[in-house]
């Protein structure tokens, strides 16, 4: 019963979607008063309607989980009874049909959002961006009712479930794909904006103003899915490693590049009034990219670890309605941009300038990325054979751009509106710079060994790190107040230092070392040595796992006993390895198990890492999300 | 054309190929040995001690079909298999790829114990589901098969009488790709 | 006398329980070629692994190769293009810089040296344009106002 009014709710909610994507848009062209004022102001209630319906679809699913209903198909593919009520409720949006109802929430909540804390726009402005959330929500609610319905019948039903991956059985689940979509379809919110400013002819700073605050959470929650998922990657997958450039990865990777050269754009649109059609262009393609994500992702196209079970036919619907809602955003953008004015006047060395450059480095950088992720796409469907793309590849292509574009942080952000010397940028900032050389010359050495890598990591991490703190002293010394936004920027930018040395640092100073252990066997890595204690056999709810005590000591005193385990599910074939690790501020360690090399099972196979900075890794982009959400809530977005 | 239509070409340039990027198999790799000799190997059969190497098959058509008793698409393709050589004079040489596994606890014996248990489970279930073959040579630790750029099993080749590979094909062997590819090229082999 | 037995003994007790763990791998200088080029071959029956990471038999198998080629001194390139000859150019993760694949490796530099090239030049042809200042907007609420009456 309730799963049938799960999708009936989400029939209704199609419905009242369609109202509140037709209706107010209309009103905006209707020339009469009394209509054009009611038609608009069926936007707020329409999204809020639309949210409870989808709400209400979404427990009914999830409900059909708690209490075990496996005679939902959906159900009985991702859940078990034996599976933790924790892992039930995520298992919700473990596979496609359910990620796609939770992507529908989500995109509810933020027309929701929208609805509600826009009392400071114009009524036709709402209606115009509540329309367009409500026909993209309108897309994607037909695509569930038609090809991925969450809510089919399995009759006679399962008597138990075939259980969620043991992958996805893990805290990272719960949370890493609910941030990383309300990223993504936060996008949504500024692609809605940047076609209601043209639909209206009206692309101004104060559009830039109001399209900030949505852009800049949306932002801020992408980068916290992403590191999440990077994250749980480390630590999951067994062997440390916490980027591969999959398909999937590069599909949160885009639209985030082109986010960021968003929010810097809105910048300049809004202080200045320039970069208008570039401005709207990005928040096209950050959306864009974010629908381009779903389609690889779902479609088949690509193979990868993460992708969902695909069916050609969803890739069809997916393609179609990528094709009309970009098409046209697109086509809208070409008929409109010519008439937009340009805005101040502006120097060749300038913040503009800069500005500008971050956004064509940063799209040059994600167009590098989409090529390397469908080139053997392209290749294949051209016939011309069948090639691999892969880390080399990326690795190889894409540092050399991030580096300018990292570089340009700090004098672009010293440079003045309008008017900036080099001469003067480089004297002010002439002790950040010969302090980040030296280090950059002089570190290397002291961490490991020098390489070209390690030197240009360090140096960039350096200049960005030192240029920001002095920022940050030259405006602590004047009086005034120090708004939000100076705090999130500095903050934002401060994390991406910390990120880049977190990355150089893993990746030129990491140590494995893959061996054969008995009990009391130890291995070392300088200063640390690993001794293996015991090993023995535990039980979890819906697995039985060997699990190792291993005891790190640095020098002789004792850190720590890492316990990594090697589990097996009841329902999956695949043994999975949960790592142990012990995380410090400069260092991780970490300890993964391997197989048993003979048959009484006393010698194993282990890998262990000293993996220097990567904690600075996660700490980077923790303080990225932190400054974006201080910048977000700067006093002049408080409506 | 104004700068402005830019990102709309680009944008339906990238919509054709994802199209037709639907309707190709990202996981199907096509063989460059075709076109290439066959390459050379020595190995005991399963009948027989006396080695097999495919010079021996110069001057006729043959089709070499890797397999093992642990596939179950081959176990689909096995009946055609064994109508096809019936009907047809084509010979065709099995390769048992692998049969011992890396989990079976024969994988830890001798060399001469996991032959002589791959050839007795490679014999049984040949009695039982019939033999197309001439003869099945024992790859045992997959070198073979990583010549012959195999990646899955059941995996086909059509070798001409030059001992040029002509044709593969990865997956079960359908009676449907059996009449409308092989036969033709086999007999279009053998009339040159 | 006692003591030095004592101290041997306790010697081959502490050695007994305290062993140097032994690398996975005989062959170290093998190993380390290994881990090296592996990243850049794909496991061709994974979704989308390397075969430094992934565990599937294929992969084991396919190492075996690369060690034993390793072993008879052959170069990175040697083993690369053993691999290709026999699965195609899909088997490896760089792909090789050839005319099908200039796009690929030079497109991004070229795309990003034109669009320097575009920006240099729209920022110069910028500096000399004009523009009224954007209205404010208290400014442009009273221009509305003003309008409306």
């Amino acid at each position: 019963m309730i799963p049938e009014l799960g999708h009936f709710a989400l029939i209704l909610a199609t419905i009242v979607a369609l109202i509140q994507g037709v209706l107010p848009l209309t009103g905006t062209y209707l020339p009469s008063r009394s209509l054009h004022i009611t038609l608009q102001s069926l936007a707020r209630p329409m999204a809020i309607l639309q949210f409870v319906l989808v709400a209400l679809s979404f427990a009914a699913l999830a409900t059909a989980f708690l209490t075990n209903d496996f005679s939902v198909t959906y159900v009985a593919q991702h859940s078990n009874s034996l599976l933790p009520k924790p892992y039930q409720f995520a298992a919700v949006w473990g596979g496609h049909e359910g990620s796609l109802l939770l992507w529908v929430l989500l995109l509810a909540v933020w027309s929701m959002a929208v609805a509600l804390f826009s009392k400071s726009l114009p009524l036709d402005m709402v209606a115009r961006v509540l329309s367009v959330l409500g026909l993209i929500s309108v897309g994607f609610l037909l695509f569930i009712l038609t090809t991925s319905n969450p809510f089919e019948r399995l009759l006679p039903a399962a008597l138990d479930g075939r259980d969620l991956n043991p992958l996805l059985q893990d805290p990272g689940l719960v949370i890493h794909p609910p941030m990383l979509y309300m990223g993504y379809v936060g996008m949504s919110v500024a692609f809605a904006f940047a076609v209601a400013a043209l639909l209206s002819g009206r692309l101004d700073a104060a559009w830039a103003r109001w399209s900030r605050p949505w852009t800049v959470i949306a932002w801020t929650f992408l980068t916290f899915g992403i590191g999440l998922g990077s994250w749980w990657a480390y630590y999951e997958l067994g062997w440390g490693g916490w980027w591969f450039w999959d398909p999937v990865e590069n599909a949160s990777l885009m639209p985030w590049l082109v986010a960021t050269a968003l929010i810097h754009s809105l910048m300049v649109t809004e202080k200045r009034g320039s970069f208008k059609a570039w401005t709207v262009l990005l928040a096209i393609a950050a959306f864009s990219l974010s629908l381009l994500g779903t389609f690889l992702v779902r479609s088949g196209v690509l193979t990868s670890v993460h992708a969902f079970a695909s069916d050609p036919k969803r890739g069809v619907f997916v393609l179609m309605f990528l094709a009309v809602v970009v098409g046209s955003s697109l086509t809208l953008f070409a008929w409109r941009a010519p008439r937009v004015t340009l805005g101040g006047r502006m120097e060749l060395v300038s913040r503009e300038s800069f500005l500008l450059a971050n956004s064509v480095l940063l799209v040059v950088a994600t167009g590098a990325v989409l090529l390397g992720t469908i080139y053997p796409l392209i290749i294949d469907a051209l016939n011309m054979g069948k090639l691999s793309v892969g880390p080399p590849y990326f690795n190889a292509v894409f540092a050399p751009l991030l580096v300018p574009t990292v570089f340009l942080m700090v004098p672009g952000t010293i440079a003045r509106w309008r008017e900036a010397k080099v001469s003067e940028i480089a004297h002010t900032l002439r002790f950040s710079g010969l302090a980040a050389v030296v280090l950059a010359v002089g570190l290397p050495f002291v961490l490991g060994g020098w390489s070209f890598g390690a030197m240009l990591g360090i140096f960039l991490g350096a200049w960005v790190g030192l240029g920001t703190l002095q920022q940050v002293v030259t405006r602590l010394r004047k009086p005034g107040r120090i708004g939000l936004s100076f705090w999130g920027q500095n903050i934002a930018h401060f994390g991406m230092a910390v990120l880049v040395v977190g990355v150089t640092g893993v990746n030129s100073y990491e140590v494995e070392r893959d061996v054969r252990m008995h009990v009391n066997d130890v291995v070392t890595i300088a200063p640390y040595s690993f001794q293996l204690k015991s090993l023995g056999e535990v039980a979890g709810p819906n697995y039985k796992a060997v699990r190792a005590d291993v005891e790190v000591k640095r020098g002789d005193e004792a850190i720590k006993i890492l316990q990594p385990e090697k589990r097996r599910y009841f329902s999956s074939a695949m043994p999975m390895t949960e790592a142990g690790i012990d995380s410090g501020f400069m260092r991780d360690l970490y300890v993964s198990l391997g197989e048993p090399l003979d048959d009484a099972r006393t010698e194993w196979s282990m890998r262990v890492y000293y993996k220097p900075f990567v904690p600075w890794l996660w700490g980077g982009i923790l303080l990225m999300v932190l400054g974006g959400l201080l910048a977000a809530l700067d006093r002049r977005y408080r409506a | 054309m104004k700068k402005v239509f830019i990102p709309l070409v680009f944008f339906f340039c990238l919509v054709i190929f994802l199209a037709i990027g639907l309707n190709r198999d990202p996981r199907e790799i096509p063989s460059p040995l075709i076109g290439k000799p066959a390459p050379a190997f020595n190995l005991v059969t399963l009948e027989s001690d006396k080695t097999f190497s495919p010079e021996q098959m110069l001057g006729k058509v043959w089709m070499f079909n890797v397999w093992a008793t642990w596939c179950v698409a081959c176990r689909e393709e096995h009946p055609v298999l064994v109508a096809f050589a019936e009907k047809n004079q084509i010979p065709i040489v099995g390769l048992s790829y692998k049969e011992i596994q890396p989990q079976d606890p024969a994988a830890k014996q001798s060399d001469a114990i996991k032959l002589q248990v791959a050839r007795e489970r490679s014999a049984v279930w040949l009695q039982r589901h019939g033999n197309p073959y001439t003869t099945s040579v024992m790859d045992l630790d997959g070198r073979v098969g990583i010549q012959y750029g195999v990646y899955g099993v059941p995996e086909t080749y059509v070798i001409d009488q030059q001992g040029v590979i002509r044709f593969k094909h990865v997956g079960a062997v359908t009676p449907q790709l059996l009449a409308e590819k092989i036969l033709p090229l086999m007999q279009g082999l053998g009339k040159s | 006398m006692k003591c030095i037995i004592v101290f041997l003994m306790g010697l081959c007790v502490g050695l007994a329980n305290a062993g140097e763990a032994s690398p996975m791998a005989e062959d170290p200088v093998v190993e380390a070629r290994l881990v090296h080029i592996s990243p850049e071959l794909r496991c061709l029956v994974c979704q989308n692994e390397s075969l430094s990471s992934s565990r599937a038999e294929l992969a084991d198998d396919l190492r075996r190769e690369v060690r034993d080629l390793i072993r008879a001194n052959k170069s990175d390139q040697e083993i690369k293009d053993f691999l290709v000859s026999r699965y195609g150019d899909f088997v490896l993760y760089r792909p090789e810089v050839k005319p099908l694949t200039w796009v690929l490796w030079f497109g991004p530099f070229v795309v990003l040296l034109v669009a320097a090239i575009f920006l240099l030049a729209y920022l110069r042809q910028r500096r000399l344009v004009v523009q009224p200042e954007a209205l404010s907007d208290a400014d442009r609420a009273r221009v509305e106002q003003l309008l409306k009456d």
